[in-house]
């Protein structure tokens, strides 16, 4: 990894430096990871007015933030400014097409730093979780609660010295204590309005999601979402377990399109190794990535009809899906969690008729798409419940973070594949469907026609499908074929290197995006050069839709807001991870 | 364990019961307050043979294994042919729970709720390997196994359980219900023990002392022992 000192998006650097004399410094990344400036926290409030608004600037988007403690970190790599945590946030900037990375040093004795609430509306449930898994306090925050562990609960589980096993009983009361609670003694409420409580355990929430409504009639005045019902720890998990061995987690992350978590993630650790995957794994990554975005797309499809009334449909969408795991499980065995990425490749080769396989399977897709498309898209009743619910505006998507389809369908054009190709997404040739409208029919519209354009690619990639291995012959990573091993002295230490300490990554911290299904997959990971990941943190994509949904329901039916959370495609594994 | 083929009363045989004369309780597998004389056996055997053919599930779905659920009930795998075709997401009418996903600290309290909520007879299955023992999650936040908070009567392999495995389970169940061995009559899990104070001394075994552990209530049926369970299993001829 070459080393480059100001990447062209930092153009604007030296002006922000002589603006806030010394609290802003420039570092030096490797080119593979995304630039970088580290801020005081006492400036982070004007440092961060000026990287929204200033027209040199224009980091518009809050992808997600990072906390980490470096207490653990060995000698070398241990902040220089002796700060024990430190947050990292992600920007990105929709005009100018570049990521920035804004570190924040944050002492021991008081991990607060000023909340960005107000400047990015996103943060807030990212700063919550913060606070939550970390401990960092950000003064100004409107609601500084637990997010994802509960009330009960004792400590802050992120850090290093709190033992990955330690649980906390959690008894009803220690659930029952929401914001909305107390709005409810608001006095000209009193007799108006009405509290109601959907979920966790809820049939149209599609897993364990919690919303709390206050209504007027049938019309929302108030809501809230509560997330964490599902969070099984994986960062936490994730570090106590080596670099391969997190490939499982990711599979459960996102549920409804597995495979493409642990594509994102081998990814990630790839570019902090510097290793790259031959040719012929990143083109079968290619095609499972948009088989199982199809995949995703038709539970989302499909299950949110179910929920409109209308059961018929599901039936369509979800026989993709048997047509899909069959392919997969050709693959690597599994039908839905497939742990098929490994880091430099595939866990194995694809078998010999894969692109048969996969052709036999468009005919199939295709009717499936289209009698979706002819019993719901003209539909009347579809039509009334999705059309002008749930109005997110490109400049609301925007200030809460959205990406992916939720974003396409306000109007906001980014898309990874399209806008930092990885893969082989630079060399096939697919449209990005956007829509201006930011109702429930746009993400239905926008979404239908991903799902053409996946296939689109997985045909342009089947064609040029390259031959040759699909693992890397960088032994550091991947384990060296049966033959070396048996024969070679290098063959077998590399092969026991492997297996008993794991594959090894060097010091060093990498954030890398992929387009999930549901918007930008982001990893941020940092090496301390062991065996085993320091941290692993994850941008889900629908933990900002989520966290939107508590404005958008504001002023629809509750029927409405039904429609509009299953058309957000929330998926608990990946909010609460 | 074989299923007892149907064994109707011949005819000419002495006619059944005035219904005067069975007296509550009378559950699945349990002595009416004569004990175990032929005809109520029967009536029984007749209760659970319609009770494991018309299971209503409620799924309980958390995470991944309810994508896998989906597939069971979807158009490939058709739960339905089991009799399961109801699938109803309000506990109270339903009286299979499948619990399928990780179930965490969080989510407990909840679980234990919806499962009070279901009306008697009812049975649960553990579907996947988070919902039998918490899986490769051996987490701060993630439950250990549902049996510290429910009585759980099929467990479920997989990470997420194969369609089939889940059928698999779901038959097993079915043969449970029809021999009237439910787990609900069974001891449960020695409870894992899980701190609720900052000290480590603090520990206490997880859910049994709070408002929500499962203690013994007037819906539940009597528990049997062990002599006694090898007494009626004997009187009705079976090994």
């Amino acid at each position: 990894m070459s080393a480059v000192a100001a990447p062209p998006s930092l153009a604007f650097a030296p002006v922000l430096e002589k603006r806030f004399g010394g609290k802003v410094a420039v570092e030096t990344r490797p080119a593979a990871d995304v630039p970088t400036i580290a801020v005081d926290r006492s400036a982070w409030r004007d440092v961060a007015l000026f990287l929204r608004d200033d027209p040199s600037t224009k980091y518009d988007l809050f992808l997600d933030l990072a906390s980490v403690d470096t207490s653990r970190l060995p000698a070398t790599q241990a902040p220089r400014d002796g700060n024990r945590f430190q947050a990292h946030v992600i920007l990105y900037s929709t005009s100018r097409n570049a990521h920035l990375r804004v570190r924040l040093g944050l002492p021991e004795a008081d991990p607060s730093v000023a909340s960005v609430t107000d400047v990015w509306p996103a943060a807030n449930w990212f700063e919550r979780e913060a606070w939550d898994l970390m401990g960092l306090r950000f003064d100004g925050h409107p609601n500084l609660q637990r997010l994802l562990t509960h009330n009960g609960f004792v400590g802050h589980a992120l850090r290093k010295d709190y033992e990955a096993g330690q649980r906390w009983l959690c008894t009803e009361e220690d659930l029952l204590q929401t914001q909305l609670a107390a709005k409810a003694d608001v006095p000209e409420d009193l007799f108006e309005t009405m509290t109601l409580n959907m979920g966790p355990s809820h049939n149209a929430t599609h897993g364990t999601l919690r919303v709390v409504v206050r209504l007027d009639g049938e019309r929302i005045v108030a809501a809230e979402g509560e997330c964490g019902y599902l969070h099984r720890c994986f960062e936490k998990m994730a570090e106590t377990h080596t670099w391969v061995q997190v490939v499982p987690y990711t599979d459960r992350l996102n549920y409804c399109s597995p495979t493409l978590n642990g594509f994102g993630y081998a990814r990630a650790v790839e570019q902090l190794v510097g290793v790259a995957a031959p040719p012929r794994a990143q083109a079968v990554r290619t095609i499972l990535s948009e088989f199982n975005r199809i995949m995703d797309h038709m539970v989302c499809i499909g299950t949110n009809l179910v929920d409109l009334g209308g059961l018929t449909p599901f039936w369509y969408a979800y026989q993709s899906r048997e047509e899909i795991y069959g392919l997969l499980e050709a693959c690597c065995g599994a039908r839905l969690t497939s742990s098929y990425a490994r880091i430099g490749g595939l866990s194995n080769d694809v078998p010999a008729n894969f692109v048969e396989w996969s052709r036999s399977l468009f005919p199939k897709i295709e009717q499936n798409i289209a009698d979706v498309d002819r019993l719901v898209t003209k539909n009347r009743i579809a039509q009334d419940r999705m059309r002008g619910t749930g109005v997110v505006s490109r400049e609301m998507a925007i200030a809460h973070g959205f990406t992916g389809p939720c974003g396409r369908a306000s109007g906001l054009a980014y898309d990874v594949r399209k806008d930092a190709p990885y893969e082989f997404y630079g060399e096939v040739d697919f449209d990005v469907p956007v829509s201006n409208d930011g109702d429930n029919y746009a993400r239905y519209l926008v979404r239908m026609e991903e799902m053409r354009q996946s296939l689109r690619i997985i045909d342009q990639v089947l064609k040029k499908l390259p031959g040759g291995p699909v693992n890397t012959d960088d032994y550091r990573v991947t384990l060296p074929p049966k033959q070396m091993v048996y024969n070679e002295m290098e063959g077998l230490i590399y092969h026991f290197k492997l297996v008993f300490e794991g594959a090894k990554t060097p010091p060093g911290e990498i954030y890398s995006s992929v387009e999930g299904a549901n918007g930008e997959l982001g990893f941020t990971l940092v090496s301390d050069g062991s065996g085993f990941p320091y941290r692993v943190k994850v941008r889900p994509p629908c933990f900002p839709l989520f966290a939107a949904f508590e404005k958008i329901a504001v002023g629809g039916l509750v029927a409405d807001a039904i429609a509009t959370l299953g058309m957000l495609n929330v998926i608990a594994g990946e909010l609460d991870r | 364990m074989a299923q007892k083929p149907l064994d109707l009363p011949a005819a000419g045989a002495s006619p059944l019961p005035v219904a005067g004369r069975v007296q509550p309780p009378l559950g699945p597998g349990q002595p009416s307050s004569f004990g175990f004389d032929v005809l109520t056996t029967k009536l029984d055997w007749l209760v659970q043979w319609a009770q494991k053919n018309s299971l209503w599930p409620m799924p309980f779905g958390t995470a991944c294994c309810a994508i896998e659920f989906m597939s069971s009930v979807s158009s490939h795998y058709d739960l339905s042919r089991f009799g399961a075709e109801v699938v109803r997401f309000s506990p109270r009418q339903a009286d299979l729970m499948i619990v399928a996903g990780t179930v965490t600290d969080k989510q407990a309290p909840i679980l234990r709720k919806i499962y009070d909520q279901m009306p008697e007879p009812k049975w649960v299955i553990s579907m996947g390997v988070c919902a039998c023992t918490g899986g490769f999650y051996r987490a701060y936040h993630v439950v250990q196994g549902i049996d510290e908070i429910v009585p759980v009567d099929v467990y479920v392999a997989g990470c997420p359980p194969t369609p089939e495995n889940l059928i698999h389970g779901f038959m097993m169940l079915q043969r449970m219900i029809q021999s009237g061995e439910l787990a609900r009559h069974k001891e449960s899990k020695t409870f894992v023990p899980i701190r609720v104070g900052p000290e480590p001394a603090d520990a206490l075994p997880a859910y049994s002392q709070s408002p929500m552990a499962h203690v013994p209530g007037e819906h539940d049926l009597p528990e049997m022992g062990e002599s006694a369970e090898a007494d009626a299993r004997a009187e009705r001829g079976r090994p």
